[in-house]
């Protein structure tokens, strides 16, 4: 169990270490270093910046010194939570995130516990009634999940919800609590615009985990044991419950480590097409304008909680699967 | 178990029939079974056809821009002429300004009808890039098209969108292949060197996609495809996207190919070649690679749909090709908003290819790697 807690220590220290490097590496991409972007942003809005100042915060992120340097240096500042200011909000780049990176957190946790809640009882249902009208349905439903790329699905959505019943499926929050601080009318009016995007995007995860959990369970169905188990006279719901089912969740659990990355991605796609307030359309924008140090933050911010949460559910399948535990898994 | 007479085995003429039958054609019969993949493979082979002939089969010249066309509805074809003969035919639009809206409005004028012809005379073009040639699959008869056929309406510049969407098939569909080899290249390479090397370059490559598969993709996308520069030429920018998408979609190769020469190093007939002296070399490629083959065909057409959905989300969000390159993401991006679709419905045409080509590729995979192992 340790060596297996150890292992996933590294591997996440290491991922850690990767997406730093590959932030670091989007922040310098574009022809022209963000110092000097920033001054002509901040020249073209009137409020023009000293090459004093310039030269002192070329100075902050060593940009005149070797690559190596400029990356300590950066990562240095991050690690002390200072991401820099944004060029085209002129403001820091913590605030102009704000709100948005946890309302992402929120939307992608959402759309993998509907998955579950979805994918598990449907692929018990559609293992156990094999070939069943229900089973097709579901099979058929899960094709069109699994083809219809989530952008698309959201942008049909979009289409025919105002289409054919005059409602308006984008953004968090009616226009009325937009802008006010945070209360409980307003969260109960987030608890209202969180299903259709959930929803979205739990629609493609949820058709690969039902084909998953099917065939798993398939294949349990139809070992020695469950026959025995059918003999001895167990009624036919704890046969199905409580040795197969429990069996075939184990494949299942695993998916939840790539599942989060899957959703993080999604949420950032159909946040920019259904204009929630998420980092999605955020990092969008920053990336057209090359606000480079807001678009490598949020790069940097997503792949970090990816990491913490890739961690986390590694855990959870720890505490769910005994053979992980007892260090053979 | 020696007093028990061996008995002998029953053959039948189709049991005799399968027990000489070649790997290929065993392959064959398996996949023949699976008949939503024998579609597919019809549908997926109808989309390249069209991709290789797109200039043929567009009939509007897919760049023209006319802003007097814009946003005009798809318009129907009337399949008999006014005095009951079987002719296609289609109305030529007579636009009218409503004077009160300023909202340019048409209506196809019936006193006007043109003759639709197949293989008639269009806009110029070099057939397979090579021939200069003006015929198209199907045009009208006076050969401008442009004026009255509107198979699925025109975009906000007036481009016709059918024309547009069959251009955008050859590029969506190249860029799915071009990604896929390149990634095809990175995983056979890398997959086989853990495979078959094993200790701490499998160690290592393992973790990489390890790692790569736990960062969330469309972000790292974007921030890679926001750096293409704005003055590289379209086929620069291709390129460009197409190793971006490869970088991270090669894993999933990788690792079907490491997953196959393990199981392969563990076989007698591989031993069996070990023993009589041949060549590293000459295992892998005469005795391995023809083996594990189909499963790489299979794994190639499941990857391709990933590639192609990539691309056009890349595009969709105007990080990945830009106009005037076409592709079914760029096509998608002017149906963005509401307004627009409000307006213009039809430009959602562009999803159904989409759909459909994804679709198709699963179900053909799907087949594939049900026959790539006939003797499960």
């Amino acid at each position: 169990m340790l060596t297996y807690l150890a292992h996933r220590l590294v591997l996440a220290t290491i991922t850690l270490f990767a997406i730093t490097i590959v932030t670091f590496i989007i922040l310098h991409l574009p022809p022209v270093d963000f110092v000097t972007a920033y001054a002509a942003q901040a020249a073209a809005s009137g409020t023009a910046i000293s090459p004093a100042e310039a030269d002192a915060m070329r100075q902050a992120y060593g940009l005149n010194q070797p690559l190596y340097v400029q990356y300590w240096k950066w990562l240095a500042m991050v690690a002390s939570g200072d991401f820099g200011r944004s060029f085209e909000y002129g403001r820091p780049v913590t605030e102009v995130i704000g709100d948005r990176l946890w309302l992402t957190v929120l939307l992608s946790l959402g759309a993998i516990v509907i998955t579950w809640g979805l994918a598990l009882p449907i692929g018990i249902y559609s293992a156990v009634r094999q070939y069943s009208i229900g089973d097709y349905v579901f099979t058929f439903l899960g094709f069109i999940g699994l083809a219809i790329p989530n952008f698309l699905l959201a942008l049909i959505v979009l289409y025919f919800g105002s289409r054919l019943f005059g409602l308006s499926v984008g953004g968090l929050f009616s226009p009325a609590q937009q802008l006010a601080p945070w209360s409980w009318g307003k969260v109960v009016d987030l608890m209202q615009h969180l299903p259709v995007p959930i929803l979205i995007l739990s629609l493609a995860g949820t058709a690969q985990l039902v084909r998953i959990m099917r065939a798993n369970l398939l294949d349990e169905l139809r070992r020695p044991y469950v026959v025995t188990a059918r003999a001895r006279g167990l009624p036919e719901k704890r046969v199905i419950m409580k040795y197969p089912v429990r069996a075939a969740m184990n494949p299942f659990a695993s998916t939840i480590g790539y599942l989060l990355p899957f959703m993080v991605s999604g949420s950032v796609i159909i946040s920019v097409v259904l204009s929630l307030p998420t980092v999605g359309p955020l990092l969008l924008r920053s990336l057209l304008s090359q606000d480079m140090l807001l678009a490598s933050t949020i790069i940097l911010l997503l792949g970090v909680l990816t990491v913490i949460g890739t961690l986390l559910s590694d855990l959870l399948l720890m505490w769910i699967d005994p053979r992980i535990r007892l260090g053979r898994g | 178990m020696s007093d028990i007479a061996i008995e002998e085995p029953l053959v039948t003429g189709a049991e005799s029939r399968v027990a000489v039958a070649t790997q290929r054609q065993l392959i064959w019969w398996r996949f023949r079974k699976h008949k939503l993949a024998v579609i597919s493979a019809v549908i997926v082979g109808l989309f390249y056809l069209v991709a290789i002939f797109a200039d043929g089969i567009a009939y509007a010249p897919p760049f023209d821009t006319q802003a007097s066309r814009s946003y005009i509805p798809p318009q129907p074809i009337h399949w008999f002429t006014a005095a009951g003969r079987f002719q296609p035919q289609v109305y030529a639009l007579k636009g009218k300004r409503d004077m009160r809206t300023f909202k340019l409005s048409y209506a196809p004028d019936a006193s006007e009808p043109r003759d639709l012809v197949l293989f008639g005379r269009g806009y110029p073009y070099n057939f397979l890039g090579l021939i200069p040639t003006d015929i198209h699959l199907f045009s009208v008869s006076d050969g401008k098209p442009q004026d009255a056929l509107f198979l699925l309406g025109t975009d906000e510049l007036g481009r016709d969108v059918f024309s547009r969407l069959v251009l955008a098939t050859r590029t969506s569909l190249t860029i799915g292949l071009v990604g896929v080899g390149l990634s095809l290249i990175l995983g056979v390479l890398l997959g086989g060197i853990s495979g078959l090397q094993g200790g701490w370059a499998d160690v290592v490559i393992q973790r990489v996609i390890e790692i790569l598969r736990s960062v969330p993709t469309i972000p790292l996308w974007m921030g890679l495809a926001a750096a293409v520069p704005a003055s590289w030429s379209p086929q620069q920018v291709y390129f460009a996207i197409t190793v971006i998408i490869s970088l991270i979609g090669w894993t999933e190769l990788a690792r079907v190919v490491r997953g196959r020469f393990l199981a392969l190093r563990e076989e007698d007939f591989i031993t069996a070649a070990e023993l009589a002296g041949a060549s590293r070399l000459r295992i892998i490629f005469k005795h391995m690679v023809p083996s594990f083959l189909s499963h790489i065909i299979a794994a190639v057409s499941l990857a391709l749909p990933a590639m192609i959905i990539s691309e056009t989300t890349l595009s969709f969000l105007g990080l990945g090709l830009r106009p005037p390159a076409i592709s079914w993401g760029v096509m998608l991006q002017d149906a963005q908003n509401l307004q627009t679709l409000g307006l213009a419905p039809w430009l959602l045409f562009a999803a159904i290819p989409v759909i459909v080509v994804i679709l198709a590729f699963n179900f053909l995979g799907d087949g594939l790697r049900d026959a790539a192992d006939p003797y499960g």
